[in-house]
């Protein structure tokens, strides 16, 4: 049996004043920087434009900026992000333009932006009466084949052959091109097999492989991200509820309760450090939120099944004993899943690429939060609830006794159940459930 | 548990043929064809799961229904009804315009017949749908707020009915569309799968199509300025100036701007009402002129038996006047009717082949009851989405070796049944994704790593309280009873937990919280399959081999 943990027996409890004082410096600390700094919100939330677009060879920044400041874009205005290059595949020579959200049409930025690079992206000028094939769709190509017409087959072949033939060709260049990461750089690439050697030879004379191609265009109208936004938050609350109902009806409200609290903790933390940072918060940042709100649950529910079931067998010892052993009986299942579900994590932040970005970031610290709140803050507040109840109920108790003393005492005139009440303050502090 | 191992053995089985079954073959019986080759295979595979646009490619577009122009429409037609009832009625009136989408005042000269007025109005209007209300002169028409929301409600049905026939017969394949966001946001959904360059698509799902035939108003005779036109019209109610525009409606500028800032040449006097409108057509479709260039191609349209006898009557009656057709409120071309025609007509104008095409494909799909516009877009390159498949499947295949690394050493052999639940859970849950046509989405795979995570954290609860059971010194066989038992709890707590929530978000979310959902409250159900009853009926097998097993690898 290899055991990383062998009876542990950390005080977990009995530094949890630490572990609070932390997680409510680092809650102010996150909710401070959300309220001063913001967030730096992705097109999905803020509205706007945002392209995907490769290119042949390695982009130039600069030279995509002016381009797009000679069509007018000021400076500051966009943003230009040179993805990265992934560790299991090729450069993609990939950039993200970002345009804020402007007035009138939704999508006026994205052909803007296309003409703008298409005109003074390349250092020459694009032949005039060509079209290019990385920016042409099937429609396009074909179009144009059967306007020159130069195999006649409108001709030769009955009509609408003529048509389906150039289309053949026409998807036969747009799946070659989606094979090749989306761009193709050289017409000569394009496959020819199956198709009359004529065909390529009007295609080269039709089409040059212009330097770019948009291979995703994402326009958001600002109606709609204000309407995602206070959607995705309206529901991660319902479901919130319905998750402390649950558990209040498995175990008693305030494990609910508590459980929600750490969760919403780790929320904030997370949202926190994004807002720090001011790493993007994209529509899958929700997905990643929902994964880890459903995570910590998760860890923090196994815990609490422990003390629940220790607490039935142990009714002598108090609940701070037995809730630090049901954390340390757990411990080596708590590090083993979290580890491995981080090891997971870490390989979507290394394989993932740029789309998963915000997502495997959010993920990867939502685990480790996740991870520390079941232990470090979901148990304190059950715990001190526990206690402060348990103490009220006491101290009711002491003042009816006290009552009742005092008139007997009036009776009796004079008493001496001081030293009674002390050890019972006492006890209440380390009382059980 | 070592009673029944075999029953247990072959539900396991048969489950698990099952899902293979539904993931490879679909719902349908197989052909000898199917496992011919690898790539047969993969293409079964392929079609059975369904892929989100975001990893197949595709364009995904919101539109938004200007619900009140179509309300505004209601209630400027009945401000005109209006004007000839109380005509009809001999109570002379000042005016009547609509004045929001949903009232409109109409103002009487004198108040004396008021009532009378107004009870007229209503009756004509229909009582059920408006309240008047009488303020001097003015009666002020409410439409009431059901009505109204009715009429917002048709007019989204409509448009969906309208965009759906254009795009059906634009021939893509399997486009989505549906309502969208909030109950009152009158929004549209529509999902082109493999549509990557979707500029010809948007500009005619949204082009306007308010074809009428009107007669014009004396002898043909146009205006150079609307100024000049106007004042031939000499406040008459029933003509209105058009403008005379032979352009292609479709031409845009630089900006993508229609471009409005050249004038219209030239401006006509039409009457108000049309003879033929665009609901009388039959058919539209484009031709080639005669000449074979370029920009001469016009619609040729097909008139229903009800529009082409009225057509019919009108032309033979009006020999040797003019005729104006009027397309989104500007006169094409305005023929001189040379004798009767009955059900066909044609439109001219400088088009080209795409423009006329578009122009009769939407004519021959309806008017839509209100403009359209785009709030969103969302295009992804099958390059893009083939790329984030690629890398979402290397990292989770990365994540679930290092993971199986990992049970193999820390648990050894017992590590193996983890190996194998983890792998039937996954296949479950492909299969039933396959089985309920889900499609499978990026925020679907952050489900489906949830998944793997809560899988492997219930194999790790097993067997931690197994090893407990056994260092307390319980005899091995007793010791997986009782760590199954006391996990099992725990197990049923975290997953019922998350399926809870899971299915709020499924029930109240939208688009990306679904797909989540959805995926994750499959895989949860399955992986309390695995990590129980299959997990539990491995472990049973291991011990049933000897009479007394003393040791367990765990």
């Amino acid at each position: 049996m290899i055991e990383i943990f062998k009876n542990t027996n950390y005080d977990f409890l009995g530094k949890a004043k630490y572990f609070i004082i932390f997680s409510i410096v680092t809650s102010i600390l996150g909710i401070g920087s959300m309220v001063l700094r913001g967030f730096n919100l992705g097109v999905d939330f803020a509205g706007g434009t945002k392209l995907a677009v490769r290119f042949k060879t390695a982009p130039d920044e600069g030279r995509i900026r002016a381009a797009l400041q000679k069509a007018g874009y000021e400076r500051d205005k966009v943003s230009i992000q040179r993805t990265g290059k992934q560790l299991n595949q090729a450069d993609r020579n990939e950039v993200f333009i970002n345009t804020p959200i402007e007035q009138g049409e939704v999508d006026r930025d994205k052909k803007k932006i296309t003409e703008a690079l298409a005109k003074d992206y390349p250092a020459t000028p694009p032949p005039a009466d060509k079209l290019d094939v990385n920016l042409s769709g099937i429609d396009a190509i074909t179009g144009r084949l059967l306007d020159k017409d130069e195999l006649k087959l409108k001709v030769t072949l009955p009509p609408g052959d003529a048509e389906k033939e150039y289309r053949r060709f026409a998807e036969n260049v747009v799946r070659f091109r989606d094979s090749s990461g989306g761009i193709i750089a050289d017409l000569n690439a394009v496959p020819l097999n199956g198709f009359n050697n004529q065909i390529g030879e009007t295609f080269k004379k039709e089409f040059f492989a212009g330097e770019f191609n948009v291979v995703s265009a994402e326009v958001v109208g600002p109606q709609v991200g204000k309407d995602l936004r206070n959607r995705a938050i309206y529901v991660t609350l319902v479901a919130c509820v319905g998750m402390l109902i649950f558990i209040a009806f498995r175990f008693e409200w305030i494990y609910g309760f508590a459980a929600v609290v750490a969760t919403i903790h780790d929320v904030i933390v997370t949202l926190g450090l994004f807002s720090l940072f001011q790493w993007e918060i994209s529509l899958t940042f929700i997905a990643a939120m929902l994964t880890l709100i459903g995570y910590s649950m998760n860890d923090t529910i196994v815990i609490f099944d422990r003390i629940r079931e220790q607490l039935k067998v142990r009714r002598k010892d108090n609940l701070v004993k037995v809730t630090n052993d049901a954390i340390n009986q757990t411990l080596s299942r708590t590090i083993i899943a979290s580890g491995l579900t981080l090891l997971s994590v870490i390989a979507l932040v290394l394989f993932g690429g740029d789309v998963l970005k915000s997502f495997s970031l959010a993920l990867l610290i939502g685990i480790l939060i996740g991870t520390y709140s079941s232990i470090a803050i979901a148990s304190p507040i059950m715990i001190w609830w526990k206690n402060r109840t348990e103490r009220i109920l006491r101290e009711r108790e002491e003042a009816a006794k006290a009552a009742r003393a005092t008139s007997k005492a009036k009776k009796n005139s004079g008493s001496s159940d001081t030293k009674d009440t002390k050890s019972d303050k006492k006890d209440a502090k380390s009382v059980m459930a | 548990m070592r009673k029944n191992l075999l029953q247990r053995a072959i539900a396991i089985l048969v489950v698990t043929l099952g899902c293979l079954y539904v993931t490879l073959i679909g719902w349908r019986a197989p052909v000898a064809a199917d496992f011919k080759s690898f790539g047969k295979i993969k293409e079964n595979v392929a079609t059975n799961i369904k892929l989100g646009l975001d990893l197949k490619g595709g364009s995904h577009l919101v539109l938004q229904v200007m619900v009140d122009e179509a309300l505004k429409k209601i209630a400027d037609d009945n401000a005109e009804r209006a004007k000839a009832v109380l005509a009809g009625a001999g109570i002379p009136m000042k005016e009547a315009k609509g004045l929001t989408p949903t009232t409109l005042v109409v103002t009487l000269t004198d108040a004396t017949r008021i009532k009378e007025a107004s009870d007229k109005l209503l009756a004509d209007f229909g009582k059920s749908e408006w309240t008047a209300k009488i303020n001097n002169a003015d009666i002020v028409f409410t439409m009431n707020e059901n009505v109204a929301r009715e009429y917002r409600k048709r007019a989204v049905d409509q448009a969906m009915n309208i965009i759906e026939n254009r795009i059906n017969a634009f021939g893509v394949a399997e486009p989505t569309i549906q309502t969208y966001g909030a109950e009152n946001s009158y929004q549209i959904l529509l999902q082109l799968p493999g549509v990557d360059d979707p500029e010809r698509v948007k500009r005619t799902l949204v082009l306007e199509s308010n074809l009428e035939l009107r007669p014009v108003d004396g002898p043909y005779r146009p205006y150079a300025t609307l100024d000049e036109a106007k004042a031939a019209a000499a406040g008459r109610a029933d003509v209105e100036p058009l403008p005379l525009d032979e352009r292609d409606e479709d031409a845009t500028d630089a900006n993508g701007k229609p471009p409005a800032a050249t004038p219209a040449t030239a401006y006509l006097l039409i009457t108000k009402a049309p003879v033929i409108v665009g609901r009388d057509l039959r058919d539209a479709f484009a031709a080639q002129g005669n000449a074979g260039t370029e920009g001469d191609y016009r619609i040729v349209f097909k008139l229903k038996d009800d529009g082409a006898k009225k057509f019919g009557d009108w032309t033979s009656k009006n020999i040797g006047k003019g005729l104006a057709i009027v397309l989104n409120g500007r006169v094409k071309s305005a023929p001189t009717i040379r004798g009767e025609i009955r059900d066909t007509g044609e439109i001219t104008g400088n088009f080209s082949k795409q423009s006329s095409e578009d122009l009769a494909l939407v004519l021959r799909s309806g008017a839509l009851p209100a403009r359209v516009v785009y709030l969103e877009e969302r295009t992804v390159g099958p390059s893009l989405g083939a790329d984030s498949i690629r890398q979402g499947v290397a990292a989770s295949v990365a994540g679930i070796i290092f993971i199986m690394i990992f049970m193999l050493f820390y648990y050894r052999i017992s590590g193996l049944n983890a190996i194998v639940s983890l792998v039937l859970n996954l296949v479950m849950l492909i299969a039933a994704l396959a089985m309920f046509s889900a499609t499978l989405t990026l925020p679907g795979i952050a489900g489906v790593i949830l998944t793997i995570g809560m899988a492997v954290d219930s194999n790790v609860l097993i067997f931690e309280r197994i090893r407990d059971e056994l260092r307390v010194g319980k005899a091995v066989v007793s010791a997986v009873e009782l760590g199954f038992d006391k996990a099992f709890i725990t197990i049923i707590d975290t997953h019922v937990t998350t399926i809870v929530s899971s299915i709020i978000l499924f029930i109240f979310g939208t688009g990306p919280i679904r797909g989540f959902a959805i995926t994750l409250i499959v895989g949860l159900l399955a992986n309390l399959f695995t990590a129980t009853f299959v997990s539990k009926t491995m472990f049973g097998y291991a011990l049933s081999r000897s009479e007394r097993p003393t040791s367990l690898s765990i």
